[in-house]
């Protein structure tokens, strides 16, 4: 009779185990940020199409303390969403090469980086004008 | 002569024929500053406990053989150094994320189901019969998988993630890697047939893109960048059955 007998180890707590599992999961965590923004967004939008009287109710909504304190969480929850984000790139985005040469992990991360900050600041500057 | 220097090991104990659950032993190893971690278990077997079970073969991170973690880290045991935890004590313990067969000795058999699943060899595109000769690929072919040739079936990047330790039939980053490889060969044809696979429940979409597998790999093989790449791949061919012919269909 065979004498095995495996012994499986219990995963309660895994992400507690590893600074790596933690940062995981605060980046996991964060997205829940980007998608809180995201409704505070949907809804400025549904008040501006009920018309200027729930548009102005939304806008003062955003003024008081309490928003701002909010805002300023989400602020710090979605730059670090967004730092951890671009640091996955070399990992989930297929091999760059240029010249024959495979793009280092650096060079991929910076390249997103910048395409991310001309993005906004592109975004910026149209959305600047017409308001002027 | 330097006095001799003595470092703590724990050592994760469990021995299937009297113990209900794993358990720790210290053992106080005299170390030189040349000594790897596998030379101080190696100690211990030889001197203090002769029942210590564990593999290794080769001492030279290539057999992939004495995979363990180190103060909670998956490492190959022959290439990390007693001298840089010293003072620290050092715990070993079986690699995460398999069943523990005997000590640091783990149970192997869902990695090799995995490792067949994938059929690592190549199908080739067109048989070709000797007379016809070789099959030629190009140095730019060949580059396209060379780095996921160097594994060594080692078993870290499984340790590392958790995802496999959730769902212990996930493919997982090691075999997906090696999918991957004879993907990109040149002169492979079986993409279709390990596509299913990839893109089944238990395939790349098992991944959280945590990403610990690519870090913890001795031999740099990026495991991680092959299970996400293949998510891209496996969507493009749900989406683009959409477009073919019979939707797709064999």
């Amino acid at each position: 009779m065979s004498k095995r007998r495996p012994y499986v180890r219990s995963m309660d707590g895994w992400w507690k185990k590893n600074p790596f599992y933690v940062e995981y999961m605060i980046h996991e965590g964060t997205a829940l940020f980007v998608a809180a923004y995201a409704i505070v967004l949907t809804v400025g939008l549904v008040c501006l199409g009920q018309g200027e009287a729930a548009w102005n109710g939304w806008l003062e909504a955003m003024q008081s303390p309490l928003s701002i304190i909010f805002h300023l969480v989400l602020l710090v929850a979605i730059a670090y969403h967004a730092f951890t984000w671009f640091k996955l790139f070399p990992l989930t985005m297929p091999p760059i090469v240029l010249n024959g040469k495979k793009m280092e992990p650096c060079a991929i991360v910076g390249a997103g980086w910048t395409a991310g900050v001309v993005a906004a600041l592109a975004l910026f500057v149209i959305v600047w004008g017409i308001a002027a | 002569m330097s006095e001799q220097k003595i470092i703590e090991i724990e050592v994760l104990r469990y021995l299937p024929e009297s113990d209900q659950a794993p358990h720790s032993e210290v053992y106080k190893v005299p170390f030189t500053d040349d000594m790897s971690v596998l030379q101080g278990v190696q100690y211990i077997k030889d001197n203090f406990d002769g029942s210590l079970t564990f593999r290794w073969s080769c001492r030279m991170a290539i057999c992939g053989s004495c995979g363990m973690m180190i103060n909670g880290v998956p490492k190959l045991s022959c290439e990390t150094f007693i001298r840089d935890y010293y003072p620290r004590r050092i715990s070993v313990e079986a690699l995460d994320n398999f069943p523990i067969e005997k000590d640091l000795v783990v149970d192997l058999s869902g990695f090799i189901e995995k490792l067949e699943a994938i059929q690592p060899y190549i199908i080739p595109k067109e048989p070709r019969t000797v007379e016809q000769g070789e099959y030629i690929q190009t140095p730019a072919q060949f580059a396209e998988y060379i780095q996921y040739t160097s594994c060594i079936n080692c078993m870290l990047c499984y340790a590392a993630c958790p995802h496999t330790g959730l769902d212990p039939d996930f493919v997982g980053p090691g075999a997906m890697a090696l999918l991957h490889r004879y993907n990109m060969d040149s002169r492979d044809g079986g993409q279709a047939q390990r596509m299913e696979l990839a893109a089944s429940e238990d395939g790349v979409f098992v991944c959280g893109a945590t990403g610990y597998c690519s870090e913890v790999c001795p031999k740099k093989v990026d495991p991680g960048n092959a299970v996400n790449i293949n998510k891209i791949n496996a969507a493009k061919d749900y989406f683009l059955r959409f477009l073919s012919p019979k939707g797709g269909a064999k």
